[in-house]
């Protein structure tokens, strides 16, 4: 506020904060109120700029492999903005994950369950995990980041157990499985059913973010929780849900992943945990809790596809992309925090 | 001012022998205190002499060990701040308990939210934010709170005078039956200050009684009816700014002067 006192001596407090003199200040106070404006100029330049230094990149084939590319992560990375949103941190998103798949894909071949009871079993997985995590952070009062260290490495575990290390491939699974993965053509681009269901997804989770008074009291929670309780809303009942959600998300990002990679593998995408953090963060969701929307998320999901996919096609080592997309998380954090500066 | 500030008829709120303990620490050593209807009661007191117990235990966050809470007349037990505020007691603290990220409305609402009519509320409990809106406009030009226009605004875009303007009016709005403020104004400038003072007179003079705790002995005697003395666990005396001065008030508070209680 202090800076528009000096901008505009106004007598009255009401006006100061209605008058947005500056044109730099006007700026700064809409990349706040909607921070998902600088991930979505960051896609664009990053799209403009790969589409200029390689034709392919915009070619509808490779369009479509970004898409398939982002659907797996920016399904995980929706769970992680919720709990996020609650300023806590779900390591075990990529684990909770692949021990879904593994449930799904070993009940209905191994054992013959039918396919929607064998999924039916992978979304009592994340479930199941989302209520331990819940359990472990509102209950016994642990810090959600050693909470989901743990558990990362017991699902891990659990996995590798459960399956003896084995991949069962997408063509042993009945169709239903591997739905996820089959394509259909919008205007060229190949778009697999995985990535309408992550879209479908987002859109839930937008309305109901934005819509329902769950929604607001998981901003309100994590922003300031002690604020919420003193406002009546039962935060440790929030966060417990917030949880359940996620899991229940993950369940669904174990079936894109089987349909993606047409298998179920206890060693795919078990490192997805961080790439779903990472997009969390470049969407301009804050790691403190309490700011951010689920559409920065898919914005960072598609920045990180469109960084690996752009430098893979221009030919850069893939450790180089790594390395790349590790300066995009600290650039936008540093952003993310020169606007919060900004604004006081 | 609208009362003549001795208390008179029924009290809206009684507390009667209250007694907190911790493990040895005695927090409240059988505390009475009245509030009347209409009336700005002060709660002052050195540190430790029991004010912030006092004040936990008629809002619910602190349950005594001893003595008994009267409502309008009938017998309360508060298990936890939900349970006060459903009795119509609001508090406002002095950490400016709003949600920065949301906006005025938003927080006005906080916890109790408006549903839309029809199925999109009940079942799939949308929220209704156009009326939210609406009813905290109205709502805060009912109370005469002007500092705050736009009720769109993210409440961390405001002054900390406007921020508990913000939180005065979700503690007095909906019909709330007493209003408690501990020290409001403590993270506050002279001047934001001076904006939640006259909130607190404005609240009294639409009817509601309000607790005001602080530590301002210049805010208190101007705004406050009668000013309840708290010491050593007790209630030294209770008095009113007209027939005791500020010295009399920080005397009795130490223990240097002794008045009759009430």
């Amino acid at each position: 506020m202090n800076q528009h006192a000096t901008a505009s001596p106004g007598p009255d407090l009401a006006e100061e904060f209605l008058d947005r003199s500056t044109p730099l200040s006007a700026i700064r106070n809409l990349l706040h109120r909607h921070p998902a404006i600088s991930p979505a100029i960051v896609l664009i330049a990053a799209v403009a700029v790969f589409g200029g230094l390689n034709e392919r990149f915009l070619e509808p084939s490779n369009l479509s492999l970004v898409s398939q590319q982002v659907a797996v992560v920016g399904t995980l990375a929706l769970a992680q903005t919720l709990i996020i949103l609650t300023a806590g941190i779900d390591l075990s998103v990529g684990a909770v994950m692949v021990l879904g798949s593994m449930v799904v894909a070993q009940t209905t071949v191994q054992n013959g369950v039918p396919a929607p009871v064998g999924l039916g079993l992978g979304l009592a997985v994340g479930l199941g995990a989302g209520a331990a995590n819940g359990f472990l952070v509102t209950r016994l009062k642990l810090p959600p980041f050693i909470v989901t260290l743990g558990s990362l490495n017991i699902f891990l575990a659990l996995t590798l157990l459960y399956s003896g290390g084995a991949t069962v491939r997408g063509g042993d699974m009945p169709a239903l499985l591997t739905l996820t993965g089959e394509t259909f053509a919008v205007g060229g681009v190949n778009i697999t059913v995985g990535v309408v269901m992550m879209l479908v997804l987002y859109i839930a989770l937008a309305l109901i973010l934005q819509g329902t008074a769950w929604g607001r009291h998981v901003y309100a929670a994590g922003d300031d929780p002690e604020a919420a309780r003193l406002a009546g809303i039962r935060v440790q009942r929030v966060l417990a849900s917030v949880y359940l959600a996620a899991g229940a998300i993950l369940a669904v990002a174990a079936w894109i992943q089987i349909g993606r990679s047409n298998a179920a593998s206890p060693n795919t995408g078990v490192d997805l945990n961080l790439d779903s953090i990472t997009a969390v963060v470049i969407g301009g969701t804050s790691l403190f809790g309490g700011r951010g929307t689920v559409w920065g998320t898919l914005l960072g999901a598609l920045i990180v596809g469109v960084f690996r996919n752009g430098l893979s096609l221009v030919g850069v080592d893939v450790l180089w992309q790594t390395f790349a997309v590790g300066v995009l998380v600290i650039a936008a954090v540093s952003i993310d925090q020169w606007i919060r500066k900004a604004r006081k | 001012m609208s009362t003549d500030g001795t208390g008179s008829g029924e009290p809206i709120l009684q507390a009667t022998g209250l007694v907190k303990t911790y493990g040895r620490v005695v927090g409240l050593d059988g505390v009475d205190l009245e509030l009347y209807p209409g009336e700005v009661l002060a709660v002052i007191g050195d540190n430790g002499a029991g004010k912030s117990t006092l004040i936990k235990c008629l809002t619910g966050a602190e349950i005594p060990d001893e003595g008994t809470i009267r409502l309008e007349g009938r017998q309360v037990h508060f298990k936890r701040p939900q349970d006060a505020r459903a009795h119509g007691i609001e508090t406002v603290y002095q950490t400016l308990a709003v949600s920065p990220a949301l906006d005025v409305a938003a927080n006005l609402f906080l916890g109790r939210e408006l549903r839309k009519p029809g199925p999109l509320g009940t079942v799939l409990r949308v929220i209704d934010r156009k009326r939210m809106r609406q009813r905290a406009e109205e709502e805060l030009a009912e109370m005469g709170i002007t500092t705050l226009q736009d009720v769109t605004v993210p409440v961390e875009n405001l002054s900390g005078g406007q921020r508990q303007a913000v939180a005065v009016a979700r503690a007095a709005a909906f019909g709330s039956k007493v209003v408690v403020l501990d020290e409001p104004t403590a993270a506050l400038g002279v001047r934001e200050s001076q904006q939640v003072l006259e909130m607190i007179a404005s609240l009294r003079d639409r009817g509601v009684p309000v607790i005001l705790i602080s530590h301002d002995m210049p805010q208190v005697f101007e705004v406050a009816d009668r000013i309840h003395v708290q010491r050593l666990g007790k209630r030294a005396a209770t008095i009113t700014p007209r027939t005791h001065s500020m010295t009399d008030a920080v005397a009795i508070m130490t223990g240097a002067m002794r008045e009759d209680v009430r």
